[in-house]
């Protein structure tokens, strides 16, 4: 399978700036020195790529959104990689950190940003560590400073440490707490584009999509397009955990069907168990069934595919994520968890639900309460003290907080929620049954 | 107990150069904690008054700050910090049972330390390893794959001095940890709900 972005995975030299440059690394920096800001950008808008940090919104048109007189705009790198079962980012930074370092400075010089921040989660002490070492190799190779390779062109890169809060991974309680803040999400608008970090417009960008840049440099937007599906251009890294015979980070083009992934790419589901149930792009995205996995993995082919059931509130009660469109899963921050039949499905439900209860900042009522009260009334549940009315209360509360609150942690906890109750209704009724006692 | 006045100096040398990288002093704030946090151990009195002198914060916003994030220690924690992630993709690599044997083993639960003052053990949200769980952090370092029997050969190498790969928690003196446990028992103020 082609390797664009993976290339260098599991070789330790490879971190190197000597090995980078030796492998091709820092042409595209220097390829881009002599490009119009807006030449690089036309070409990502190109490229088609889509952010990887779980919206999926096109990396060239946010670019697009700055204002074009402003004199100070900032790039914010998102690495704060927390949503579960996702483990690419950090996968990116600990063996490649100098194409994170060659893609922002190419990306400052398309936005005009003269300081990055790159806000890694905390935990990360390691790849904090190693990306700082690559942000000085650079400066040492004249990368970085008061000028970039000799063009008058000030640049800095600062890896700034987060400090434990899911939350902070949302782009504006990121630059909250960039800024020194606790990490409360932003009321949106205005948008980072036009007043983020310091006040300042602020491009906020995942550490994948930003390390994909010089890629499309090197071989042309269109040609990174063609390698993916008509709307969601090139490869993406994707992470598979759980029940496969060969859990990893893996790059595939976008739209490649999510059981040959499964099946092919990570080896299928280990010692030769049955398939229950796929979370196929974060602890977020809605659950599938087995029979719902031949989907190509891209935004179109799993938001839209009519062979993935809608999640549904109750009773047949569709769920609406926007006027008219309703919910059925999402490729997300590409984190593939595979459960096989051995699995209890309101027990992993209720561990999702006292992470988001944990997560929640609390600024919004329906996602304070109803994650505390999703936590609880799952956890009854899971552990047979349940009753049937339990069931109705949960969809409920779901669909209380969904749609409703400042930032999308509130509807992050509500759609797993739904969609495990949807898909494995089943499993939540077996562990009610008998219990006459009514609800919460 | 006081930041020795070495200690102080050191703090605010690096706390200097940090503000060299943003445009105003409150930005420094998270960076500040942990560099101080790092030479004291936990987010003591005198941690949240030293920042919100140096960044000139006031510091009712310093504590909000370092309280709303669970990295910033808000109590003393055993010489190794045991950060086990039960989150689901870990959880289907057996991280529970994990759990429970490391609490069998240590003889305490989740989000307390063991009398000798050697460790801490707390459950923890994803750590962005889900492909190699169960994950155990320690301190800094991240221990991948688990097993029991992995995690109680190296618990028992970091304890007799074996092993030192993982550094020490700063500033940690069991024996004073041990002292304080006998007097009054460690405050559960980070468990969850
Ligand atoms: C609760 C929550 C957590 C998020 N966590 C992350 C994260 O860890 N990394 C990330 O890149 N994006 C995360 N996002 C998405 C960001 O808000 C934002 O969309 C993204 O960083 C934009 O970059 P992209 O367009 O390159 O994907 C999160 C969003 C929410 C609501
Ligand atoms: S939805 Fe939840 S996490 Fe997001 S701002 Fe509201 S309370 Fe905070
Ligand atoms: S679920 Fe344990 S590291 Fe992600």
């Amino acid at each position: 399978m082609e390797k664009l972005l993976s290339v260098s995975f599991g070789d330790p030299e490879a971190k190197k700036i000597q090995k980078y440059e030796a492998s091709g690394g820092y042409k595209m920096l220097r390829k881009a020195i002599a490009m119009q800001p807006q030449k690089i950008i036309d070409e990502v808008k190109a490229s088609k790529l889509r952010g990887r940090g779980g919206a999926g919104f096109p990396a060239g048109v946010k670019w697009g959104f700055l204002p074009k007189d402003a004199e100070t705009v900032y790039l914010v790198i998102n690495a704060d990689e927390g949503e579960p079962g996702t483990f690419k980012d950090r996968t990116l930074m600990k063996w490649d950190p100098h194409r994170l370092v060659e893609g922002a400075i190419i990306t400052c010089m398309a936005i005009g940003a003269h300081h990055a921040y790159i806000y890694i989660r905390g935990e990360l002490v390691e790849e904090a560590s190693i990306l700082e070492t690559a942000i000085s190799e650079a400066r040492q190779r004249g990368f970085l400073g008061r000028s970039v390779l000799g063009k008058p062109f000030p640049l800095e890169i600062t890896v700034h440490r987060g400090a434990g809060a899911y939350v902070c991974g949302e782009e504006t309680a990121l630059i909250n707490s960039l800024e020194g803040r606790r990490g409360m999400p932003r009321l949106k608008p205005p948008f980072p584009a036009v007043a983020g970090a310091f006040m300042k417009p602020t491009i906020v960008n995942n550490v994948e999509t930003i390390s994909y840049v010089p890629i499309i440099l090197g071989m042309g937007g269109e040609a990174f397009a063609s390698l993916g599906t008509e709307d969601e251009g090139g490869l993406r890294l994707i992470a598979v955990s759980g029940h496969v015979e060969r859990p990893g980070v893996y790059e595939v083009p976008c739209g490649t069907n999510l059981m040959e992934i499964i099946n092919d790419v990570a080896g299928g589901v280990r010692g030769g168990k049955a398939l229950k149930g796929v979370i196929p792009g974060g602890s977020s995205t809605p659950v599938l069934l087995p029979d719902e996995c031949d989907v190509p993995f891209s935004v179109s082919g799993m938001g839209g595919a009519e062979s993935i059931a809608e999640v549904e509130v109750w009773d047949g009660r569709k769920f609406e994520v926007m006027a008219g469109r309703t919910l059925r899963s999402s490729p997300g921050s590409g984190a593939i968890i595979v459960m096989d039949e051995t699995v209890d499905m309101v027990h992993v439900c209720a561990r999702l639900m006292h992470f988001y209860a944990h997560e929640s900042c609390g600024q919004c009522t329906p996602c304070r309460v109803g994650t505390s009260w999703l936590n609880r009334l799952c956890h009854k549940v899971d552990h047979g003290e349940g009753a049937p009315a339990d069931l109705e209360q949960l969809a409920l509360i779901a669909d209380g907080i969904a749609g409703k609150t400042i930032c999308p942690l509130g509807d992050a906890a509500a759609w797993p929620m739904l969609g495990f109750l949807t898909k494995f209704r089943g499993e939540f009724e077996a562990k009610v049954s008998g219990n006459k006692k009514e609800g919460a | 107990m006081e930041i020795p006045t070495e200690t102080k100096n050191l703090i605010l040398k690096r706390i200097a150069e940090i503000q060299t990288q943003y445009p105003d002093a409150q930005a420094a704030c998270l960076p500040a904690l942990h560099v101080a946090q790092d030479h004291v151990s936990y987010v003591t009195d005198d941690v949240l008054d030293l920042v919100a002198d140096t960044l000139t914060l006031p510091p009712a916003f310093v504590q909000g700050v370092a309280t709303f994030y669970t990295m910033y220690r808000k109590r003393r924690v055993g010489r190794y910090h045991l950060q086990l992630c039960t989150n689901v993709s870990c959880m289907l690599e057996g991280a529970e049972d994990l759990l429970a044997g490391l609490e069998s083993h240590l003889g305490i639960g989740a989000g307390e330390t063991t009398p000798d003052g050697m460790f801490t053990l707390d459950a923890v949200e994803c750590l962005a390893a889900c492909g190699t769980g169960p994950v155990l952090q320690i301190n800094d370092r991240y221990h991948e794959s688990m097993t029991l029997e992995k995690a109680v050969k190296l618990l028992d190498a970091l304890k007799s001095g074996r092993d030192s790969s993982d550094l020490p928690t700063p500033n940690v003196d069991p024996d004073e940890i041990a002292a304080g446990a006998k007097a009054a028992p460690p405050a559960p103020d980070d468990k969850d709900e």
